[in-house]
């Protein structure tokens, strides 16, 4: 078949020069384009493409020069221009030529030549002047064609100062017998406006007559000018809003012929332009607002969901009743609609619904509550538009209490699409936001960063931000804040190692000591410094650096607060544990026990998690609000006071617990993994912390705040059992999310208390009986220091009884022989000694035999780094020698503060009453969220206690409707006899858990074993 | 306000393009490969509309867009215009093509580009949408296209002689001038996606 398409393009000349006089034997120009488009198509590469086209402007050059050349054969070549011009290359020199041949040429060749003209020049262009004439000419042709062509040509472009010379002429158009030029000298006109719209002023009442003419495409055309005209000054055209009003009426009534539907809709252009008109007249206006109530239902109501042009109409009614004077009535029929779009499993649809809701949520925010699943389904949504969208959504329903969870989910997004955008945003951001942003920020931005598979693009957003660090570090760095000097020294700590390829292993290197050297830096920015530095320490070069550093950092830094004797060692100490640096993380920390039970036996304070402390303080200036108090009933004030103070603290949590994954099972670092990778860090939300927020999400509240006891209430009405929700895990998370992302809007805001157990909590948790080295204070002094501000004053002063050598907030130490301390908020690397006055048993049960693993000469180094704030990351190494105990769940138990074994407990028989009573009077509480066992013949909680009466001893004292009570005391130990009771509700499909007990840590350990048995089944 | 029109096949190839705002000749060709780009990528089963490349004024404007077996119909527009609307307008420009060209295919927008620009001219005027009825847009096209074949005489041959040679084989053309499927399957219409 080929062949006869080839016979047939090689006949064409032949064909064709019938009508070639002048160039004879020359080739057709159509067939020339023909050719030139298959020879364009089968060229392979650009280079020859425009090899091609440069020749093929050459002969057109020729050709347009020749005198011999028709305008007929002109029009030709002009459309091969035009395709040459629409290829991106330039054929200027033939400009001219189609001025040319829209003024000579006759209709057909005119048309070209307006076409060319018009895609070729611009207002700006001098050749426009020439056309003037001839725009003229044919404005008053009789040919009704000409003048379209004058009008369009007129309307894509013309120059500003010429406009008065034909502005007459269009202007007489408005009033020609055929429909099609007054429309588009409507059109035309309006262009004039837009360019030049004091030109125009002085026919504003003809723009009347356009409205009210009789062809409705003149109408319709007129409508541009006027949604303008309102759009810039509403209050001129108050008295079109009855006509626009009829106009839509008669539209949406179907009075139009029947040409102007489309798939049945009448007119939807004319109609998206009217209620366009209308939600500018009626904005903020009630007296005209109510003038167009009746036709905003009307169209609502006829706008029947069958095509798309259907919801184009919707969305602009929507869109009206929203901007207009509100009705209530209207409002809700609107909402509905909003639903249905998104709802809509088409995308188009959901787009808009998203667009609706964004914009009506800054009228109405509950308004996204329904939709709360719809829009978390969205965020995850596969198309980057829609979670754009999302997130602009979300951006408008930013409040204080969920801006951190939404602000995350932006960097989260921004890290998937912009990788290079993002990270110089981030770095203004940190130039100019500096010391004064929220820790949170640098603290997101670093986890972002490590987060991720070890991916491509991972790597080059990795690498990116180093390269950008660098050349930020080889510039002037006095400017830059100090936190973004911390950022900037994690980063290149953790991957310069991406840029291996450079020649200069130093140069890292040597930019961060230049840091050090710097007047300005602070003691924490110069430990994140030598963090950085110890982690580069990888070839023999930045050993020697290095080393260099170390030594002339720890004579000038601090003379006066380290001893001279002791500063090689630690040196040695930091370079030797720095070589070994990727060893061996123990997040668990377990070797502090010692310490951390020697203070507590000294009288410390014990440690106690943030939130618990934020809780302690609500409780004391809050109102009472103790489900066993005996100011019962809970006043409904008192309930919302608390309410609101718990709700406004959940953001923080929320960060808290998103900054540390807290499951002491998770913690199980790998042994010899190479990199700081910082495991939990990712996961958001811990399996705990998922209270089923169906508070929020849901439409039913049941608010969380603890009502009272049943059990003391018996009036009470009977609770309902909830029964778990057959939800899975990933549809909880949501539900999560949407707790944390919504909290704040609507009237029954919802306690989001979402509580991990923190790693830090965990840390102090499993440090608590055991008896190690004197070294570790200093560790766990430092460590405390960072995260717990107010419990320093108390650790400081027991723990310097022995030795109260505090310099600011240095201080070493000394009590347990050598050790290396580098002060700072980030980093602590300690030797401690070989020998150690420990009770050898408890050295045993820690770390078994250490001394026979490691040779006697290699100095034992721990490091931490913690990370701003002591939240992520925080990492701990030590050095190869000596080897973690195989399963740390072996002591885990034994180093619980309470008790060591699920045996050491005993059932505490009380009665209710009794319960109550002992309730009231222990200070020392916990609240956390446990698993629900669930089994085939049991109620849930039934079940859950049964689980942990069999597996904890413990007595189940009660249950009623969702709400138990058990009670147990402690068989032995130190604080044998002492009760814990616990209040358990079930919440959704998770149990709600209230300990309390005189023992400030027999709650915490005992809701560690709860989890371990719950776990267990 | 319509900013431009563009239409280019799956390879990035214009086939047309027409703009309603003046931009200089090189941005217009970064602009068309940058609309390219962000249009190309874009699964099928996402939304039709985009926020606009930097060239063409960033998130100040949209770009909605239709694919159509080898080419993608791209309208830039700004935040006045309905997004549905357009998507309906590129429905009614596709099927007034359509009608036109009597089952359009890539080749006669190559071939032709002098007609769909005035068809377009029809359509969209200054940036204006002028006209959404098809058959009035077919009406005034035809009424042009009477008044060429009166007025050609003679010179009408080429004409014929192109359309002859179209009913004859383009269908098979692609085999030499290698565009791929050159058919643009125009829908039954039913609604997209």
């Amino acid at each position: 078949m080929s062949d006869v398409v080839e016979k047939t393009l090689s006949a064409l000349p032949s064909l064709l020069s019938l009508d070639s006089q002048a160039g004879a034997g020359k080739l057709s120009p159509s067939s020339k384009l023909g050719n030139l488009i298959k020879g364009i198509t089968e060229l392979t590469s650009k280079h020859e493409e425009e090899k091609l086209i440069k020749k093929e402007l050459e002969s057109i050059k020729e050709q347009v020069a020749s005198p011999n050349t028709t305008m007929r054969q002109m029009k030709e070549i002009m459309v091969r221009a035009i395709y040459c011009e629409m290829l991106g290359y330039q054929a200027s020199f033939s400009y001219i030529h189609a001025i040319k041949l829209a003024q000579q040429g006759s209709v057909l060749e005119k048309r070209v030549g307006y076409l060319a003209v018009s895609l070729f020049l611009n207002e700006t262009d001098e050749f426009l002047l020439l056309l003037v004439n001839t725009v003229l000419k044919d404005l008053q042709s009789t040919n009704l064609i000409e003048v379209c062509m004058a009008l369009t040509v007129v309307s894509q472009m013309f120059p500003k100062d010429m406009i008065p010379a034909i502005l007459p002429v269009v202007e007489e158009k408005l009033t020609h017998p055929k429909e099609i030029i007054r429309r588009k000298a409507v059109l035309a006109l309006y262009k004039f406006y837009l360019i030049a719209p004091n030109q125009v002023q002085h026919i504003h009442s003809k723009f009347r007559k356009a409205l009210c003419d009789k062809d409705p495409g003149v109408m319709t055309a007129s409508l541009h000018i006027y949604l303008q005209l309102i759009k810039e000054n509403p209050e001129s055209y108050k008295d079109l809003t009855g006509s626009m009003v009829t106009i839509l009426r008669q539209v949406v009534g179907g009075k139009l012929p029947l040409d102007f539907n489309y798939h049945s809709v009448p007119a939807p252009w004319l109609q998206i332009q009217l209620l366009r008109i209308l939600a500018y007249l009626g904005k903020e206006d009630q007296g005209t607002s109510e003038m167009m109530y009746d036709v905003l239902e009307e169209s609502l109501r006829r706008a029947e969901m069958n095509h798309n042009i259907t919801y184009a109409i919707l969305f602009e009614c929507v869109k009206t009743i929203y901007t207009v004077h509100p009705k209530s009535q209207l409002l809700e029929k609107a909402a509905e609609c909003i639903g249905n779009f998104v709802l809509s499993p088409k995308i188009n649809l959901k787009y808009l619904g998203l667009k609706a809701l964004t914009y009506v949520v800054q009228q109405d925010a509950n308004l996204a509550l329904p939709h709360q699943m719809t829009i978390i389904e969205c965020l995850d949504h596969s198309d980057v538009i829609i979670k754009r969208e999302t997130l602009e959504l979300l951006f408008r329903i930013t409040n204080a209490q969920n801006v951190t969870v939404i602000v995350e989910k932006m960097l989260e997004f921004l890290r998937l699409t912009y990788n290079v955008w993002f990270i110089q945003t981030m770095n203004s951001v940190f130039s100019l936001g500096g010391d004064v942003m929220q820790p949170d920020i640098p603290n997101n931005f670093l986890r972002l960063l490590a987060e991720g598979v070890d991916n491509v693009e991972d790597r080059q957003l990795r690498l990116f931000a180093v390269d950008s660090y660098v050349s930020l570090l080889q510039g002037v760095t006095a400017k830059l804040p100090q936190r973004f000097l911390q950022v900037i020294s994690w980063v290149l700590g953790e991957y310069s190692y991406l840029r291996e390829e450079e020649s200069d292993p130093g140069s890292v290197m040597r930019l961060l000591a230049r840091l050090l050297d710097q007047r300005h830096t602070s003691t924490e920015t110069r430990s994140w410094v030598l963090g950085a530095m110890t982690k580069l320490c990888s070839s023999p070069v930045s050993v020697a650096l290095a080393r260099d550093v170390c030594e002339r950092y720890l004579s000038s830094l601090c003379p006066t607060s380290f001893s001279r004797r002791s500063y090689p060692e630690r040196s040695r100490a930091l370079l030797k544990g720095t070589s070994a640096c990727f060893l061996c993380v123990d997040s668990s920390l377990s070797f502090l026990d010692g310490y951390v039970s020697e203070a507590l036996a000294a009288g410390a304070a014990p440690y106690k998690s943030p939130h618990q402390r934020q809780e302690d303080l609500v409780q004391e200036k809050a109102l009472s609000l103790e489900p066993y108090g005996l100011s019962l009933p809970v006043s409904l004030s008192s309930c919302s006071i608390t309410d609101r103070l718990t709700d406004r603290r959940s953001p923080t949590l929320l960060s808290m617990s998103s900054g540390l994954s807290g499951n002491s099972t998770e913690l199980s670092h790998q042994e010899g993994s190479t990199t700081l990778k910082l495991e939990g860090v990712k996961r958001v939300w811990g399996k705990d912390g998922y209270l089923a927020q169906q508070q929020s999400a849901g439409e039913t509240p049941t608010p969380l705040v603890e009502l009272p006891n049943p059990l003391l209430s018996p009036q009470s009405p009977p609770s309902q059992t909830q029964k778990p929700s057959s939800g899975l895990e990933p549809d909880q998370e949501k539900r999560q999310l949407a707790s944390s992302l919504f909290v704040g809007l609507g009237s029954h805001n919802s306690v989001c208390l979402v509580r991990l157990p923190s790693t830090v909590w965990l840390f102090i948790k499993h440090c608590q009986s055991a008896n190690q080295s004197h070294v570790f204070k200093a560790l766990f002094k430092r460590f405390y220091i960072n995260s717990c501000q107010s419990a320093l004053r108390t650790l400081d002063h027991t723990t310097s009884n022995g030795n109260p050598h505090v310099e600011g907030t240095e201080q070493r130490v000394e009590a347990g022989g050598p050790l290396s301390l580098i002060r700072g908020n980030g980093m602590v690397a300690v030797v401690p000694p070989t020998h150690t006055q420990t009770d050898p048993q408890t050295q045993q049960d820690l770390h078994p035999a250490p001394a026979l693993e490691r040779p006697r000469d290699l100095p034992l180094v721990y490091i931490f780094q913690t990370g701003l704030n002591n939240k992520v990351p925080f990492s701990f190494f030590r050095n190869p020698g000596w080897k973690i105990p195989e399963s740390r769940q072996k002591y885990q138990g034994i180093l619980q503060p309470g008790f060591k074994k699920n045996t050491d407990l005993l059932p505490l028989t009380v009665s209710t009453g009794d319960y109550g009573k002992m309730w009231l009077s222990f200070s020392h509480d916990l609240k956390q969220n446990l698993r629900l066992v669930t089994t085939e013949h049991q109620e849930p909680l039934t079940a859950t206690l049964d689980a942990l009466k069999g597996k904890l001893h413990l007595h189940v004292v009660d249950i009623i409707g969702s709400e138990g009570i058990v009670a147990c005391r402690l068989l032995q130990g130190p604080g044998q006899g002492q009760p814990c009771l616990l209040h358990c509700r079930v919440n959704a499909d998770s149990l709600a858990v209230w300990l309390r007990s005189p023992v400030p840590e027999l709650p915490d350990s005992l809701l560690y074993h709860c989890q371990k048995a719950l776990t267990e089944t | 306000m319509i900013k431009a029109i563009l239409i280019f096949n799956n390879h990035g190839k214009p086939r047309l393009s027409k703009f309603y705002e003046h931009y200089s000749e090189d941005t217009e060709q970064q602009i068309i490969r940058e609309t390219f780009h962000l249009v190309s990528k874009r699964d099928e089963n996402v939304c039709n509309f985009l926020e606009g490349g930097m060239l063409i004024g960033g998130s100040e404007n949209k770009l909605i867009y239709r694919h159509y077996a080898t080419l993608y119909f791209v309208f830039c527009v700004d935040s006045s215009e309905s997004e549905l609307g357009i998507l309906g307008l590129i429905q009614v420009f596709v099927e007034t093509l359509d009608k036109c060209f009597e089952n359009v295919c890539e080749l006669d927008l190559i071939f032709h580009v002098d007609k769909v620009h005035n068809i377009l001219a029809e359509m969209v005027m200054g940036g204006m949408v002028l006209e959404t009825n098809m058959n009035e847009i077919i009406t005034q096209v035809d009424a042009q296209n009477k008044m060429e074949k009166s007025e050609a005489g003679i010179a009408g041959a080429p004409a014929r002689a192109v359309s002859a040679v179209k009913n004859m084989n383009l269908p098979e053309m692609p085999r030499n001038i290698n565009i791929g499927d050159i058919s643009i399957k125009v829908p039954n219409l039913p609604s997209f996606k």
